[in-house]
């Protein structure tokens, strides 16, 4: 298996993603080691969340096979994905609103506790000790990214900012090992910005792969340390940073002409 | 205030309301009532939570509450098995029922749960009428034997007073207990996003129809105590108007707030018979009534009070 994937915690063989008429996703490849942060770039509709979907089981690839430490992973449900620890967030915020903040973080831990619906009912002592123990390390979480003080509030009441460091909290406290991060910086301000630079990278200390979708160019340069081009469901190009600054395909089809990155 | 005690507190204050309310009602028509609401309101209870919880609509509900009280007296009656385990088996019969009719509806996204649930429904009560063997037919079962404790039967109002508020109670305190852990959790969170559940690593499918039958088994605990209590079931009240008139207590005192159900199984059981008095206007006020609730308190009859008194307070605070 290790020859097969040549040690990369995440592989894309050649993936497929037809919708209908229209091909979301052609023929891509891709390799993800452990410890990396690599960014996902392209125009708008050039298939990356569809490729965060495909990788996180939201819908399955029409061909080709997603691995995970050299393990097939393909046409798994998202529920069985995240239990194999591949962790994400989306887009648009998607915590959930009616409920407090610490309980948005306990259920990121939900597949790593085991009290099912008798224990529950009962709340039996090892339940009960299980469950407090949770609220700690949901707790300790939400210190780490500076919200702790927000943990009883209610989802909804909290700024985007906020909401953005919270989707991230629910989504790393399970210790995953690999994140995708959706666009974590859309909607933010350029201070906000930075410090979202500072908290994936942040993340990346403690041992996370990083794959990365985002649109601001300043922030993707600025920590990933490979970046893969989308553009029409294809893969253009992959590089370091500079590579892709100079690339003139990439300029080409991305950026139209503009040389300003 | 932790969110512990204060369950706590409520349940110790619905308990001793409960064990003070015998005292205070004389009069068996009185007792029936309060009877009559502790097994509605143990069937709102399951509903409620395959509702307000995981977000799903059965209208079959009286089918299962249909099953118990059928099963508990075809058994007990016309073969002389033990009343308990008979309740128990039938309880987790139902369930099983419910696990099966889950399994294809549930895994569908949409309200096909509905449907089937429907469906179900008409086609037992087409077997409670047509099944006149087992069942009695359209005039109904009648000689159940009461449910013993020891060697003493539990008849009469009062006693089947205790015997089903007993009932109620501990099926509510193991309800609340429920909500307020990790699986309460998880089905909160399929109820609000059943996508960002799913890629939290919560198994959706299977947690919706473990619910499910959860609460169809809730129905059938309710069925059997019914059957025992009263002695003689017919198939009428296990129509789908049942299964309606459930859902309508669920909405009524609010989905998702298992107090709530517990007060719109209440009302919506003890409305009709305090409207007794206006005779022809007693439908018309009942649906005003009805219509009021939904239009001046949407999400629900308790949460819609408590916003009120809450607001109330908020008001003569400024005044201070």
């Amino acid at each position: 298996m290790a020859m097969k994937t040549n040690g990369a915690l995440l592989k894309l063989e050649e993936v497929n993603k037809q919708f209908d008429g229209l091909l979301a996703i052609a023929d891509v490849s891709l390799c993800l080691y452990s410890g990396e942060i690599v960014s996902l770039i392209g125009p708008n509709g050039a298939g990356k969340t569809t490729i965060l979907n495909l990788i996180s089981g939201v819908y399955p690839p029409t061909s080709g096979e997603i691995f995970l430490n050299g393990e097939s992973i393909t046409g798994l449900k998202p529920y069985q994905v995240a239990q194999k620890r591949v962790a994400r967030t989306f887009q648009s915020v998607q915590i959930f609103q009616d409920m407090t903040v610490i309980e948005n973080v306990l259920l990121g831990l939900h597949h790593r506790l085991r009290s099912g619906f008798v224990q529950g009912m009962v709340h039996l002592p090892a339940e009960r000790k299980e469950e407090k123990r949770a609220i700690d390390q949901a707790g300790a979480t939400l210190e780490k990214f500076g919200i702790g003080h927000l943990a009883y509030r209610k989802a909804n009441s909290i700024s985007l900012k906020e909401q953005r460091c919270l989707e991230i909290a629910r989504s790393i406290v399970s210790a995953p090992c690999l994140l995708l991060l959706d666009e974590p910086a859309s909607g933010l301000n350029i201070r906000e910005t930075e410090e979202m630079a500072d908290i994936i990278k942040g993340l990346r200390q403690q041992g996370l792969t990083i794959l990365l979708v985002e649109h601001d160019m300043n922030l993707v340069m600025s920590i990933a340390h490979r970046i893969f081009v989308l553009h029409h469901g294809l893969k253009i190009a992959e590089g370091s940073p500079e590579e892709i600054q100079r690339n003139p395909e990439v300029i080409r089809a991305y950026l139209g002409g503009t040389h300003n990155i | 205030m932790t969110k512990t005690r204060k369950k706590w507190i409520y349940f110790s204050a619905l308990a001793g309301v409960v064990a003070l309310l015998p005292l205070l009602v004389k009069g068996g028509y009185y007792l029936l009532i309060l009877n009559i609401i502790a097994i509605n309101g143990l069937v709102v209870l399951g509903l409620n939570l395959l509702i307000g919880f995981a977000g799903q609509i059965s209208l079959g509900h009286a089918a299962f509450f249909g099953m118990g009280a059928y099963f508990s007296a075809i058994f007990t009656a016309m073969y002389n098995t033990p009343p308990w385990p008979t309740l128990l088996g039938v309880m987790i019969f139902t369930a099983v029922v419910a696990f099966v009719l889950g399994i294809p509806t549930l895994r569908l996204a949409g309200h096909y749960l509905v449907m089937a649930t429907l469906g179900f429904n008409i086609i037992l009560y087409i077997l409670m009428v047509q099944m006149e063997h087992w069942t009695g037919g359209p005039s109904g079962f009648a000689g159940i034997p009461p449910l013993h404790l020891g060697s003493l039967p539990i008849q009469g109002d009062l006693s089947c007073y205790w015997l089903l508020w007993t009932f109620f109670l501990l099926v509510f305190f193991v309800s609340l207990n429920l909500v307020d852990s990790r699986v309460g959790r998880a089905l909160r969170a399929i109820h609000e996003n059943e996508l960002v559940a799913n890629a939290l690593g919560i198994n959706t499918e299977r947690y919706k129809v473990v619910i499910f039958a959860i609460s169809a088994a809730y129905a059938s605990l309710a069925g059997s105590l019914y059957a025992h209590y009263l002695s003689f079931i017919s198939p009428k009240t296990f129509d789908i108007f049942y299964s309606v008139q459930i859902v309508t207590m669920v909405v009524v005192g609010g989905i998702g707030n298992l107090w709530g159900g517990l007060l719109g199984a209440a009302v919506l059981t003890a409305l009709p018979e305090i409207l007794h008095a206006m005779r022809d206007y007693a439908l018309l006020l009942y649906g005003l009534i009805l219509m009021g609730v939904l239009v001046f308190f949407p999400e629900g009859l308790l949460p819609g009070l408590v916003k009120l008194v809450g607001r109330g307070r908020l008001v003569n605070g400024n005044e201070n």
